[in-house]
């Protein structure tokens, strides 16, 4: 498991039945690319997050496929619609093969 | 000196060259959007790329992707290294087709974005970006 890695989201606490929300995620990874160089010359291999998820209850919401030239710590924003009171369950997957998980409820208004 | 066929020839060849050289980065991005849309024509319009005209810092460039309707989005960075940048794809519960991230640029570019709607059609569009410092290497 890469060292720091910390998700981090933003989910209102409340929302409209059907509306709509914003979500905001960040997790803290350095996303190396496999291009740039150490001091020696030698290459440094490439260690990113390939793929990110949110689902609620169940339902899928987003799926992206991240590639080394999405920046470190690396952000997203997307729009979601709430039908129910539930959970967002958040998913970043890493090159190593580490699967990082955050959730977050949300409850009718 | 005189300008012999020999020097004309010479000329001519640099300048194809040099003329080629777009071409054949224009033709690597194409190869990643064949295999996105399968070969299917791109059109234009129903897609929008929001990015900055000029990024100051090419380490991290925020681009904005949305279209109405579309069930994946593709974005391409035609300078870079390797051109993939990321694709989305929207679920069910999705509220738009719209997201919002940050990305590496090489140098300047151009960014594509290609959508796939939910009627098979594909919609493509462009931004330029030029980059003050590179967001590669070190």
């Amino acid at each position: 498991m890469a060292k720091g890695v910390k998700p981090r989201v933003k989910v209102p606490k409340t929302a409209q039945a059907g509306g709509t929300i914003t979500i905001k995620t960040l997790i803290s990874h350095k996303m190396e690319s496999g291009q740039r160089k150490d001091k020696e010359g030698n290459i440094i291999p490439r260690s990113i997050i390939n793929r990110f998820t949110c689902d609620f209850n169940g339902q899928n919401v987003i799926d992206v496929t991240l590639e080394p030239a999405i920046s470190t710590n690396p952000f997203i924003e997307f729009e979601a619609t709430v039908p129910e009171a539930g959970d967002f369950a958040f998913t970043w997957y890493d090159d190593d093969g580490s699967v990082y998980e955050e959730s977050k409820s949300i409850a009718i208004a | 000196m005189q300008f012999t066929r020999r020097d004309a020839l010479a000329v001519g060849a640099g300048a194809a060259l040099v003329a080629g050289l777009p071409i054949r980065a224009m033709a690597m991005g194409d190869e990643y959007i064949e295999a996105f849309t399968g070969g299917a024509e791109v059109g234009e319009g129903g897609i929008t790329l929001t990015a900055p005209e000029i990024a100051e810092n090419g380490n991290t460039v925020p681009i904005e992707v949305s279209a109405e309707g579309a069930t994946e989005i593709m974005v391409l960075a035609l300078g870079n290294p390797v051109p993939p940048v990321a694709t989305f794809k929207f679920g069910p519960l999705a509220a738009s087709q719209d997201a919002k991230t940050r990305i590496r640029l090489a140098k300047t570019q151009d960014v594509v974005a290609i959508a796939k709607m939910d009627d098979g059609t594909f919609a493509k569009a462009s931004a330029s970006i030029k980059v003050t410092i590179g967001g590669c290497g070190g």
